[in-house]
């Protein structure tokens, strides 16, 4: 591999990272407060054809934003209100989500657009572009590493640099913050978040609308940032691959992110390594690579690699006492 | 998975579900409605596709049989307090299993051998299939809805891998192995009649529906007139409970799930065995998932499983149809209305109930069921 190559493969590894950290963390809330989210997958994929229909239609990148984001916030909510509010099973309501998110997405789109459930491009001024468009080539300068920071770095859209940005915001508020303290607490042991005079619905309902929130900027990075427009099922199983992600970082924001670097590069390394002989073991097959991560996360879990251990009362419903 | 509202229980076992659904109805009924169809329309023509003609019947009851499976699959799995999501894994590598068996013995073994043999390696592939997962739930403490949603991806990879790699016959481009011998086809439902003197329109109805039907008796007597199931359903509704009174939560937590793994993974006889032929990439498309929602509308017993399958069958056979016939319509309606059961006859249950039971109250007489 040469520096451009390798240059090229950062890159796409922090591109195809980015909604699986905006995804990652998103469940990250949910589950430590005690809320299974199996939805991510459905709330993603609402988010990218809300952002889709309104940047089409509105011609503006905040008001696709929005959409996407208040889409997601609402099914955040309906999942609460199912499983909050009510007893209803976590992972029952999560399963509902990603069905209806499947069909409906693709019915309103076929209603509103008639493109056989696509939504038409976005227009490049709606598009979230590159921060610094010259920037992969301040570094060229530099021997060796040059060219594969600049290129590798620096070419990003403001979007992927606010995911990273967020990964230690999110690591201070979970766990340096009064409201980190009981976000955690009432996903290990709501009793006592209850005992201690703390709302645990109210708790719940804040952690799941942060939830919707970054879902919703992980279905708008799909559609702003990677492709033009909304297409059928387009998250293609990135929910569930953060979710895997969030479970082999251990419901850590920085396990997390490390887990979607080293599935974002194996994702990268699938498209490159196809059909290119590695030293040692010949051709790899890309579907073991793009099974990798899934056969990792299970063999995490399994306990065969440390240990993954989730927060106590993840997926139980909590019952006040009268 | 018992409403927490006292009612009676004609009503629980009836009323409930049926409220359950006519709300998941009206919510799609809406959708159809905002988009500019009329939601009359649409139902008429569904039901004419579905049921209308014995070409459409039987469509019905070939997707049914699918879903009797992976929803017989979950609900097995129900009873014994674990949520199998991976249905649709097992349902992938049951129909590999039946696949490579038909593969490599089709052309040395006669029908009466052969089916029975796909039959066994489907089921077998699909066991392994959810008891691996069932293994670590018990004995490593992963979670099992966790490890089966991995084990989706990493079979729909597996049967990729292995076609494109390795049973595609060189120089084609279709991603499918060769054509099974002849007596690997499991027999169409017109092709049975035939034989006793009825005649039947041709479908890829088969005997595979024979199959789901005995199925749903074993699972019936296995679950409700068996020590073994009896055993299953206690650490299902309380393990504790069952571990005083001397049952291994463990040992049923893998019985549970291989049971329902086998179950899945019988959908190869349908799909594979019995119409395709040969073994193809898309045999299973998200019917793993609509076992769910068969499941929760069924009510996890085999008969209502069975009313469930046919309903769900006739969406999509009807909803093939209406896409025919009505513009703008398409099968999409027809998961996303899939995707409603889901919420409102699973997680909306509590929701709901109450409303149920208050109205019950309004009626005289039905207090004492």
């Amino acid at each position: 591999m040469d520096e451009a190559s390798l240059g090229a493969m950062l890159a796409s590894t922090l591109r195809l990272a980015t909604p699986l950290i905006l995804c990652a963390l998103a469940g990250l809330f949910s589950e430590r407060s005690g809320v299974v989210d199996i939805g991510l997958e459905g709330k993603m994929l609402f988010a990218a054809f809300a952002a889709g229909a309104a940047g089409a239609a509105y011609g503006s990148t905040p008001i696709a934003l929005v959409a996407a984001m208040a889409v997601s916030v609402a099914l955040s909510w309906m999942h609460g209100f199912a499983c909050v509010s009510y007893r209803g099973d976590q992972v029952v309501s999560g399963v509902a989500i990603n069905i209806i998110a499947v069909g409906l997405t693709v019915v309103l789109g076929i209603a509103w657009f008639h493109q056989g459930g696509q939504t038409p491009p976005v227009d490049t001024s709606v598009r979230i572009q590159p921060l610094f468009p010259e920037a992969g080539t301040w570094l060229s300068g530099i021997p060796l590493v040059g060219r594969v920071l600049g290129e590798g770095l620096l070419v990003h859209s403001a979007l992927v640099y606010f995911a990273y940005a967020l990964v230690p915001a999110v690591w201070w508020l979970v766990f340096r913050t009064r409201f980190g303290l009981r976000l955690r607490a009432v996903g290990e042991n709501p009793q006592m978040v209850d005992a201690a005079g703390v709302s645990v619905k109210r708790l719940r309902y804040t952690a799941l609308t942060l939830n919707g929130m970054l879902c919703g900027l992980a279905g708008s990075y799909l559609v702003l940032a990677q492709s033009a427009n909304f297409s059928a099922n387009m998250t293609a199983g990135r929910g569930f691959m953060a979710l895997a992600a969030l479970i082999f970082g251990r419901w850590h924001p920085v396990g997390a992110l490390w887990a979607c670097l080293l599935f974002g590069f194996l994702d990268a390394a699938a498209i490159r390594m196809q059909g290119v002989p590695m030293p040692l073991v010949g051709e790899v097959p890309v579907q073991f690579i793009q099974a990798l991560p899934y056969v990792l996360t299970v063999v995490l879990l399994a306990g065969f690699i440390g240990k993954a251990v989730a927060p106590q009362a993840l997926g139980k419903p909590y019952l006040k006492e009268r | 998975m018992s409403a927490p509202v006292p009612m009676p229980r004609w009503a629980d076992l009836v009323l409930l579900p049926a409220v359950c659904l006519l709300v998941a109805l009206l919510v799609a009924a809406a959708v159809v409605a905002m988009v500019g169809q009329s939601p009359t329309e649409v139902i008429s023509a569904l039901v004419q596709g579905a049921f209308g003609t014995l070409r459409g019947l039987s469509y019905t009851l070939y997707y049914a049989t699918t879903f009797i499976f992976t929803g017989l699959a979950v609900a097995v799995a129900f009873h014994g307090g674990l949520f199998n999501i991976g249905g649709e894994g097992q349902a992938v590598m049951g129909g590999l299993g039946t696949g490579l068996a038909a593969l490599f013995l089709s052309h040395s073994l006669p029908v009466w051998a052969m089916l029975p043999v796909m039959l066994a390696a489907g089921v077998l592939f699909g066991l392994m299939w959810a008891a691996v997962p069932a293994y670590l739930q018990a004995y490593r403490g992963s979670h099992v809805v966790i490890t089966t949603i991995m084990f989706n991806f990493i079979a729909s990879s597996v049967l990729v891998y292995l076609l494109v790699n390795h049973l595609r016959p060189k120089g084609t481009m279709a991603i499918e192995s060769v054509t099974f011998a002849d007596s690997a086809k499991l027999p169409g439902m017109h092709q049975a009649l035939a034989w006793i003197g009825v005649e039947w329109p041709a479908s890829p109805l088969n005997l595979s529906l024979v199959l789901a039907l005995l199925a749903c008796v074993g699972v019936y007597l296995f679950m409700w007139r068996s020590r073994a199931g009896y055993r299953l359903r206690a650490v299902g509704s309380s393990p504790s409970a069952a571990e005083y009174a001397g049952i291994n939560s463990r040992h049923q937590t893998l019985i549970a799930m291989s049971i329902s793994g086998a179950l899945a993974g019988m959908v190869g006889m349908n799909e594979i065995a019995g119409v395709s032929g040969k073994l193809i990439l898309e045999f299973v498309s998200g019917a793993g998932f609509t076992g769910i929602a068969v499941a929760l509308m069924g009510r996890n017993h085999p008969v209502g499983i069975i009313f469930a399958s046919i309903l769900f069958g006739a969406l999509f056979q009807g909803g093939a149809e209406v896409a025919f016939d009505v513009p703008g319509f398409s099968r999409d309606m027809v998961v996303m209305l899939q995707g409603f059961i889901v919420l409102f006859s699973g997680a909306m249950t509590y929701v709901i109930a109450p409303w149920v039971a208050a109205a019950l109250r309004f009626l005289p007489g039905a207090r004492h069921g």
